[in-house]
């Protein structure tokens, strides 16, 4: 029996929106109310989201007890058994051979959810700072490139851009002043692997920025954060603050010539920006607008000068890379996608959360073997990858391998790491919609297709998932496809058609049932469904009636109610509301003999069936 | 004690000539202020060296920046992908029942800013919302209503 000799609690922004905190509080109260002198620490993200909050016991002999599912009262019981009693709730633990944390492989997660964020002392304690204290002391900025060049390592925003080949671009750019920027303007939706990373460990961020910094000889370099990530900016402040103290990041690092100040950036709210040149724009104060490449960053970037640009993740693996070397880092992965991958895994998923796993491991892999599988195991209907830039990817696809050619050939994209799980309530003509509507709020207005045409696809989109869809719309909205890409400046435009695309390429028969039959079968567009009052199990509890926003789910207590279809607006909280099943959903030709026995009944509001 | 005048001219002259200056101080002053003015802006435009019709084009070309006062409160409904598939437009419909107002609109006591966002990154808590600084998850329409009913005075 070992006893406990720190308690680890995770704060992370999704541990803190679960209750993180007061788990932290009670905790620290439990333990000074029994007298016991056991330190409580903070980390951040320990990536099993869906079990936060998360507090980790750890033993002197090195034994980790991780529970999930935490509240006050289970804390006490931790405190009680645990702590003071030196036995392990074994109901309230999370096992070691945990399915979701098992079968991943963490190199850039490494010490999240391990370390303390806000302490220097703890990421030194795990070599931190290492990998730049051997590239100052013995290795050129040349070495250090030819090192990443072996690691294969590949752009973690997405567009997989070899690491190594874009450093020695910038080095080999005109002498004079240099610039570094790291892009942690994470704006796709459904995508937190930046956030989290940046929560959880910033000084191997801030350590693999120094490192390219050396490499392609920049003094000054820039890290835009989403003004959205509150806790990431704070963390990274006092970091940068730490790293100072300490003379790793500054004058003169660790006592040689090399210099680098790093300024944190505030995003202001704007999806471009996290296309590098209007990124570039947004940090002189300009309007947010991409410009037309070339010139690429490394001859022209940030005021002009050569400027060298990556992306969180990426800087997240050189500290490893130079640790331990190319040639090891390459060992994970494909021929031509070395490493691991980090996604945020969420939507209708069982185990959602930050997972990292090595490039080449199959999609159905994660999904079901790390993932769990669908929540509620209700059947899989595709995965979204690579957000509004990305494309949704059928079951059948589902054995293609995690990296970056095998997704693109697929018509999505490796992306910045978001995996959005969809099963058969979603419905794949909305999620188009909705992507289309994300990217046409987000054009900044400059190419004329990405403005209007985006625009014209959106209102194709809408068309039909407000059940006025034309069978000639599909055509339209191919050909805007191609357009929209082939017209578009930057990233956002040319990828912007990518959901549209796949899934009329995966999912064309649910285009065809919503233009032709009405029906939407994942029943999720408002105009193609009507809500019903099933009168065998419907119990007369009201709380349809108490819950319905418009007054029209009516009836009396303990009598059957009903659904007044001229007042519904679909919106299904009803449906979210009943305890019984007794809200049917109708689409199609049944939605339509709804609708139609209503208009022949003159709408009165007294409950039908009141015999029942 | 020192007027928000005060503060607002110390802000100008602690970025006055530094690089990239612009979107700093329409941050921080709307941090003071609560909003972007436009004798404001014309104070930053000024400072700066730029016209006014080129701050308002900066700052007009962001979400973050308002040019009305925000309410007491202030409600961030997250519309990322992950809410969207677990019902993030439901919460709309509740939202506007209980408020009487859409996303971009500020109740008429004043009390709270409602604001629709693309992702809050809290997508294993789908759907969420943050209040102010913090954030709301795993929300039914009837948990969504307690919440607000909490933050009421």
């Amino acid at each position: 029996m070992s006893a406990v000799t720190q308690l680890v609690v995770g704060l992370g922004s999704c541990g803190i929106a679960a209750g993180a905190r007061q788990v932290h509080e009670t905790l620290v109260a439990e333990l000074s109310a029994r007298g016991l002198k056991v330190p409580v620490t903070a980390t951040g993200c320990i990536g099993a989201c869906h079990r936060e909050p998360l507090v980790e016991a750890r033993t002197a002999e090195g034994g980790r007890f991780l529970y999930g599912d935490l509240d006050s009262e289970k804390v006490k019981r931790l405190v009680a058994e645990h702590v003071a009693g030196g036995n392990p709730v074994e109901e309230l633990l999370i096992p070691a051979d945990y399915p979701f944390l098992a079968r991943q492989r963490k190199v850039v997660l490494a010490n999240c959810g391990v370390i303390d964020p806000e302490s220097l002392e703890d990421y030194l304690a795990v070599e931190g700072y290492q990998a730049l204290r051997k590239v100052l002391s013995s290795l050129s900025p040349q070495q250090v490139i030819a090192e990443v060049q072996a690691s294969g390592l590949r752009g973690r925003g997405g567009a997989g851009f070899p690491t190594g080949l874009k450093w020695s671009l910038a080095r080999a750019s005109r002498p004079g002043k240099r610039y570094l920027v790291c892009n942690a303007d994470e704006g796709d939706p459904g995508a937190f692997m930046d956030r989290s990373l940046l929560e959880s460990d910033p000084h191997a961020v801030l350590e693999g920025m120094a490192i390219a910094a050396y490499a392609i000889g920049a003094d000054e370099a820039y890290m835009y954060v989403r003004a959205e990530y509150p806790l990431a900016i704070k963390r990274l402040e006092i970091a940068i603050r730490q790293a100072e103290e300490r003379n790793l990041l500054g004058q003169g690092i660790l006592g040689t010539a090399f210099c680098l100040h790093i300024h944190l950036k505030e995003g202001a709210g704007a999806f471009v920006c996290g296309e590098e040149t209007a990124l570039m724009n947004s940090i002189e104060g300009k309007r947010g607008m991409p410009t037309l490449r070339p010139p690429f960053p490394a001859e022209r970037g940030l005021w002009g000068a050569p400027t060298n640009i990556n992306n969180v993740e990426t800087y997240g693996n050189v500290p490893y890379i130079l640790r331990k070397g190319g040639v090891e880092y390459a060992k994970f992965g494909t021929a031509k996608s070395k490493g691991t991958k980090v996604f945020a895994l969420a939507g209708k998923i069982k185990l959602g959360g930050m997972i990292e796993v090595p490039m080449g491991i199959s999609l159905r892999e994660v999904i079901f073997g790390v993932g769990g599988g669908i929540a509620g195991d209700k059947k899989f209907k595709a995965v979204q990858l690579g957000g509004p830039s990305g494309g949704c990817i059928p079951e059948s696809l589902l054995e293609v391998q995690v990296d970056y050619d095998s997704l693109t050939a697929t018509g999505a994209i490796m992306g910045s790491g978001g995996m959005v799980v969809m099963d058969e309530s979603t419905c794949m003509v909305d999620m188009a919609r909705y992507f289309l509507s994300f990217t046409q709020s987000e054009s900044c207005g400059k190419c004329t297709f990405c403005r209007m045409g985006t625009k014209r696809m959106l209102e194709t989109l809408e068309r039909i998932c407000g059940g006025q869809g034309r069978m000639s719309d599909i055509a339209l909205l191919e050909e805007l496809a191609v357009k929209v890409r082939l017209a578009s400046l930057c990233g956002l435009g040319q990828t912007a058609p990518n959901p549209v695309l796949t899934t009329l390429k995966y999912f064309r028969e649910e285009y065809e049932e919503h233009i032709r039959e009405k029906r939407c079968r994942a029943k999720q567009c408002r105009a193609l469904i009507r809500y019903w009052v099933i009168a065998e199990t419907c119990t007369g509890c009201m709380a349809c009636a108490k819950t319905c926003p418009t007054q029209a789910a009516v009836g009396e207590r303990k009598k059957v109610h009903t659904i007044i279809q001229d007042k519904c607006i679909q919106c299904g909280l009803c449906f979210q509301a009943c305890r019984f099943e007794a809200i049917g959903v109708a689409t199609g030709e049944e939605a339509a003999a709804i609708t139609a026995a209503a208009a022949a009944e003159a709408p009165v509001a007294t409950p039908m069936g009141g015999a029942a | 004690m020192e007027t928000s005048v005060d503060s607002f001219e110390r802000l100008l002259e602690a970025w006055r000539g530094q690089k990239g200056n612009v979107i700093p101080l329409l941050q921080k002053t709307q941090e003071l202020r609560g909003f972007l003015s436009n004798e404001d802006m014309a104070g930053i435009a000024r400072a700066t060296g730029k016209s006014p019709a080129e701050i308002y084009g900066v700052a007009t070309f962001y979400a973050q920046f308002r040019f009305q006062p925000a309410g007491r409160h202030t409600l961030k409904v997250c519309h990322g992908t992950a809410c969207h598939v677990n019902g993030a437009e439901s919460l709309d419909t509740t939202l506007k029942m209980e408020l009487g107002i859409e996303a971009g609109a500020t109740t008429e006591d004043g009390e709270f800013s409602l604001e629709k966002v693309a992702c809050l990154g809290c997508c294993s808590l789908a759907p969420v919302v943050m209040l102010d600084s913090e954030v709301h998850g795993r929300l039914t329409g009837d948990k969504l209503k307690k919440v607000l009913r909490k933050a009421k005075p």
